[in-house]
């Protein structure tokens, strides 16, 4: 299971058996999304599956997620997203009606965050042999011309961004499929953030890097931006946005919010002249109201996230190896 | 976020630096016991803010970390069978036994599932009343009583299918057998708060006699660790050696009385074996003869076990403060989180862990063999 969480083993398995196997220059870049030329357009290409359980949780459900998860995807290379494809894997005496309510939700999120399902497959399984509803999304968008949005255009100076409260997802996930209550109801930051990115490139059309930090949390994606680059990220450990709940909640399981899933988050890489600029663009989208400056790329400990803590000390934010496992006390 | 926030308070840390450097005059080694703490040091940075003469040494405190490996090896037979349901907390499924962990064993078709309370899994063997169920517990202090709630309940409740797999160990006689050791270099413990809160502190005054060294029992947020070094430093500095409870919003003196009637119905005090360091006299529970059906060892005979501990793992001297984790040749190279050697390596609390996570300065991982 750990090669699915989106840590050290996912990554390993996608570079050293997955994209030998395929070959393909396009798919050695290993970005969230694909950027292809096709007729003299710029385009985005992205495919995501969803395994969620359960199938609805606080703010959201599979539906959402497999919307939103490739929107994003496109969103991060800066792409609007235009067109989805939906493949349903049901599990044989899952109920109509749920299946129902999924597409709903499903069809919702898509026309919330202006794409259209163009395309679609449906599978039936045998019962055993799936968790109710497994959906899998591909989409397709257009890059604007002038937006080159890549990992490996992080640079010493750019200042990072995050664009809310991070973990919020994962706890929200964990308060339903553990039967865990944390005395408050956690709802999942499950949104599309095409908008948000459309109006950040519309004050700076130079953005380094945009990714959204879900599976393997914020310190994921930022030693994957890390390594990618070549360069340093140092973070000032007392600026992470962490919700008291969810604070609470990693706290009381032994779980670090850094490494917790996010579903409506981004992080952004900006050169610090643009910085200011595309924080209040940030804040001033309803998704992006709580946004803040977390830390900045150096040109010391080059492919290493280090975090200087709240006491005045450092530390390694290192890439998790799997999922992260409660602890015993 | 009070009891977060508040413990880990910038200006009052530094307040607290700064006192810790006025009393120091000379070269102290303490030891926190627990590896939470161990954890908390290595992660918010406080080896590196304390002053240089001021040494703390990584105890035997993380209940993953002194676990025996026959336990190990028992609970990877037990949860192979196909009557099993074996429930854990997570941090046990990736510490290494003769070859091979729980998640190795839940890959090969083994259920093997991970909960959050021991009563989880009595819950699930009330819903699988034609299968056992297993519970690995192990831990100090903290994690006994409520499994011994557990078994309690599932004689209480008449629930035959379920049962212990238990290797509980104490506190005191760990501390007692470090500061016996000819190699022993602790001048003063900082003890493990969460201990003391289910157990008091009556069995400290008399450790902190024999052996001339000053106990404070301390927390686990910064602000904890830090008052907890001061008071143990200015204990050495004027050459005392009492037990202070620097962490009164938790410890009360005598613990607490409903849990220690609990473990005292439900456990006995017997000789345990503690992975790297070896039998400890006296330093652990099992379940009393009036409990004895619901312990797995007893209801599986799980015998022959040959255990394997590998050649190279310092992780007992790691145990026992004598070295630090870099220190071991294998730490970073044989030795990662992906390859452990040691539980040292693997538990969220070991102090190897906390040095690879929080400390190393990069070391290329392996590639594995299968999906796990």
């Amino acid at each position: 299971m750990g090669h699915g969480g989106g840590g050290t083993l996912s990554a390993e398995l996608v570079e050293h058996l997955f994209a030998p196997a395929f070959g393909s220059d396009v798919l050695a870049e290993l970005g969230d999304s694909a950027h292809l030329l096709l007729g003299g357009a710029r385009l985005a290409f992205s495919t995501d599956s969803f395994v969620v359980r359960p199938l609805f949780f606080p703010g959201g459900s599979i539906g959402d997620l497999a919307v939103n998860g490739t929107v994003n995807d496109l969103a991060m290379a800066g792409a609007v997203p235009a067109y989805l494809s939906c493949g349903f894997i049901l599990e044989e005496g899952v109920e109509l009606s749920v299946v129902g309510r999924v597409a709903e939700a499903l069809g919702e999120a898509a026309r919330t965050a202006g794409v259209v399902v163009a395309t679609g497959d449906t599978k039936v399984v045998d019962a055993g042999h799936g968790d109710g509803i497994f959906i899998n999304t591909a989409g397709i968008g257009l890059i604007p011309d002038g937006v080159d949005i890549r990992p490996q255009r992080a640079a010493p100076g750019d200042v990072v961004l995050v664009s809310g409260p991070i973990g919020v997802h994962g706890v929200a996930i964990m308060s339903v499929r553990e039967g865990l209550e944390f005395g408050v109801e956690i709802q999942s930051d499950t949104a599309s953030l095409a908008g948000l990115v459309a109006d950040m490139l519309a004050v700076c059309p130079d953005l380094h890097v945009l990714r959204d930090p879900t599976r393997g949390g914020l310190a994921t994606s930022l030693n994957e931006i890390a390594t990618a680059a070549r360069v340093g990220i140092t973070l000032d450990e007392r600026s992470l946005p962490v919700p008291e709940t969810v604070a609470n909640a990693c706290a009381f399981l032994g779980l670090d919010p850094l490494y917790v899933a996010n579903e409506g988050k981004l992080v952004a890489f900006v050169a610090a002249e643009h910085a200011d600029a595309v924080l209040a663009a940030m804040r001033a989208h309803p998704l992006g109201k709580e946004s803040v400056a977390i830390g900045h790329c150096v040109p010391d400990h080059p492919g290493m996230v280090v975090a200087a803590t709240g006491l005045g000390g450092t530390r390694v934010v290192d890439m998790p190896l799997g999922e992260q496992l409660p602890r015993i006390c | 976020m009070k009891y977060l926030d508040e413990f880990s308070d910038p200006v009052l840390a530094k307040r607290l630096f700064d006192d810790i450097r006025a009393v120091t005059t000379r070269p102290w080694s303490l030891m926190e016991v627990c590896g939470g703490q161990t954890h908390s040091i290595i992660r918010h940075g406080i080896d590196q803010l304390l002053p240089e003469e001021i040494e703390l040494i990584h105890g035997p405190g993380c209940p993953v970390c002194v676990t025996p490996l026959e336990i190990i090896d028992k609970a990877l037979e037990i949860a192979s069978r196909p009557d099993v349901i074996f429930c854990s907390f997570g941090d046990m499924l990736r510490v290494p036994g003769s070859g091979r962990d729980l998640f190795k064993v839940k890959s090969e078709g083994a259920d093997v599932r991970v909960v959050y309370s021991p009563l989880d899994a009595l819950r699930i063997a009330q819903e699988n009343p034609d299968r056992q169920v297993v519970f690995f517990g192990i831990g100090f202090e903290t994690t006994a009583p409520p499994n011994a709630m557990t078994v309690y309940q599932a004689k209480k409740l008449g629930i035959p299918n379920f049962s212990l797999l238990v290797s509980h160990v104490k506190v005191p006689p760990a501390i007692d057998a470090i500061m016996n050791s000819p190699d022993c270099r602790v001048q003063a413990f900082l003890a493990a708060g969460h201990v003391c809160t289910v157990m008091g502190m009556g069995e400290y005054p008399e450790l902190a006699e024999r052996h001339r060294v000053p106990i404070v029992v301390t927390g686990f947020e910064p602000l904890d660790i830090l008052e907890g070094i001061r008071r143990a430093v200015r204990q050495l500095e004027a050459g005392q050696h009492t037990v202070e409870n620097a962490y009164p919003r938790a410890v009360q003196a005598e613990g607490s009385p409903a849990a220690r009637a609990m473990l005292s119905d439900v456990f006995e005090v017997t000789d345990r074996a503690w992975r790297g360091i070896g039998v400890i006299p006296r330093s652990g529970w099992r379940l009393s003869p009036k409990y004895r059906e619901f312990d797995a060892e007893h209801r599986f005979s799980v015998t022959g076990i040959e255990t394997q501990e590998s050649t190279v793992c310092r992780s007992g001297e790691v145990l026992q403060g004598l070295i630090k984790p870099h220190e071991c040749a294998a730490f970073g190279k044989e030795c990662t989180p992906r390859n452990p050697l040691g539980a040292t390596m693997v538990s969220s609390e070991g102090a190897c862990a906390a040095y690879y996570l929080y400390r190393r300065l990069g070391t290329p991982d392996k590639e594995a063999s299968s999906v796990g």
